[in-house]
């Protein structure tokens, strides 16, 4: 592992003052990926500028409703938060199917929403990696791709985005509070994550040295009636083979609002608005889940061993929103 | 990439720091190389030798040590991060010539085999059964408004983040679940 200097902002501005002016230097949150990825020499950081100690630690109601997530809460206070299990179950499934009881204690808000794909060519700095080196090319296209990208990929990467908690946020049309060289702004979720195209090395589209200090959920009384299913190869503690989160409004049996995105399809936690549009003013029925799965995965580009993504999230869509039109 | 010079030991101010830690009570301070992960420093700098090096990429278990009474994977923590914090280990469950609780129900399940990853199980089970006690679900709790009976099916998933290549697991969560049941 390449020496680094270690640096403890006392503030917000300080830290993005240290990254913006060092080329080299990273974000350290609570290092379930970032530590890993630096033993494995994918990622070489020469400052990391440790974020755990500012105070973006709070979760906090907001007067007109919603709520605002620090950056630095871990993932197992935000899933056991009370507010959170009572009006964004979604958020807390999506949490609590991720990862082990001691890495959800470790792994921030932030950071878990940055952490980089699970690619197992994107690990080895012995393969070709767009991502990890522009140009190198990209060893996983006619490689073992079972656990990659079926929509949205191009030639130059087909990983998947990881995260769990990013596909709830993402159906919950959050809103991302950034800091960067400029000051304070905000960006909807939808507006964060990039597709691949010709450079899957930049995931986001944040300059660098941006930090995400917080997280605002929108009030959404609907939220209440959601959920988060993931399918993986073992029972727990592993990356999802395929997941769904999903919130479900019904007027008697009409369906008058709908959210639903997809995890472990593609670069990018996957808002399935066509399905969503299927579905809205329509009568609810498994049938017509099973055709708006249909209608989003349509423009889907299945790789050689992963065609199983496609029956797998439409089955899971039909099951996670006939779960909740029946609860 | 070994035997380059960024994979030499440094000792230099730039890339080391002087950290003071409270572990298993007494207040230690170590200078390391920020390299140093909690896990090396504890074992290689601090002579407490029962948190285990497994797999040391977070996916095993047998390093998890509690951090400010929290369980984590100490093979994934730069020590220099724990300044001013406090740990405990396997060591410091309870005092040296006793057994806690969850240690003596392990011998009377007979929770162990080769005993490689039990002081990961050990500081594991430690940490979760004070989460349970807080309230806190998990992914197979049915009404996440209500707090968790502990059933076998709750230990296991709660306990996924700690392997035992021996396959104890029947009688890991016996003496999880006795532990429990006792307190």
């Amino acid at each position: 592992m390449r020496a680094f200097r270690y640096h403890r902002p006392a503030d917000v501005a300080e830290a993005v003052a240290v990254l913006t002016a060092e080329p080299q230097a990273a974000y350290l949150g609570g290092g379930t990926n970032l530590v890993d990825l630096m033993k494995l020499g994918v990622q070489r950081p020469d400052v990391l500028v440790d974020v755990t100690r500012l105070p973006l630690d709070t979760v906090e109601e907001v007067p007109d409703g919603g709520l605002r997530i620090g950056a630095t809460v871990r993932n197992s206070d935000l899933a056991a938060h009370p507010v959170v299990r009572r009006d964004y179950p979604v958020l807390a499934r999506a949490l609590l199917a991720a990862a082990s009881g001691q890495l959800r204690n470790m792994a921030t808000t932030g950071g878990n929403m940055l952490q980089r794909t699970r690619c197992v060519y994107f690990q080895d700095t012995g393969k070709a990696c767009n991502k990890r080196e522009p140009g190198s090319g990209c060893a996983a296209l006619h490689g073992q791709n079972r656990d990659l990208a079926v929509l949205d990929w191009s030639e130059q990467c087909v990983a998947t985005h990881p995260s769990d908690l990013a596909v709830a946020l993402a159906a919950l049309d959050t809103v991302v509070e950034v800091h960067d060289a400029d000051g304070p702004r905000d960006i909807p979720i939808a507006e964060l994550y990039r597709s691949p195209g010709t450079h899957p090395e930049r995931e986001t589209t944040l300059v660098r040295g941006t930090l995400i200090t917080a997280v605002r959920l929108p009030p959404l009384p609907a939220a209440r009636r959601s959920t988060y299913l993931k399918v993986r190869d073992r029972a727990s503690f592993a990356f999802a083979a395929g997941s769904v989160a999903a919130v479900l409004d019904l007027d008697g049996d009409v369906v008058r609002d709908v959210r639903l995105a997809y995890g472990a399809v593609a670069h990018r936690p996957w808002r399935a608005y066509r399905a969503e549009a299927e579905l809205r003013g329509r009568p609810f029925s498994p049938e017509l889940a099973a055709r708006a799965a249909d209608a989003e995965l349509a423009e889907a580009r299945p790789l050689r061993h992963n065609g199983f993504k496609l029956p797998l999230t439409r089955a899971i869509t039909v099951r996670a929103l006939t779960e909740l039109a029946s609860s | 990439m070994q035997g380059g010079p960024e994979n030499a030991t440094t000792t230099d101010e730039r890339h080391s720091s002087r950290v003071t830690v409270e572990v298993n009570g007494a207040s230690r301070e170590v200078t390391l190389d920020n390299r140093t992960t909690l896990l090396d420093a504890l074992r290689e700098h601090l002579d407490l030798t029962g948190a285990k090096k497994g797999c040391d990429h977070g996916q095993c278990g047998s390093c998890t040590v509690l951090l400010d009474g929290r369980r984590v994977k100490s093979c994934l923590v730069f020590a220099v991060t724990v300044d001013g914090r406090s740990v405990v280990t396997v060591e410091g469950l309870a005092g040296p010539d006793e057994l806690s609780p969850l240690q003596a129900a392990f011998i009377a399940h007979d929770a162990f085999q080769c005993g490689y990853c039990t002081p990961g199980q050990l500081c594991s089970a430690r940490g979760m059964l004070d989460e349970v006690a807080r309230g806190w679900p998990s992914a197979v709790t049915g009404d996440l408004n209500t707090p968790a009976e502990l059933t076998d099916a709750e230990i296991r998933e709660r306990m996924a983040g700690n392997l035992c290549r021996c396959a104890a697991y029947p009688h890991i969560v016996a003496a999880v679940r006795e532990t429990a049941a006792s307190s």
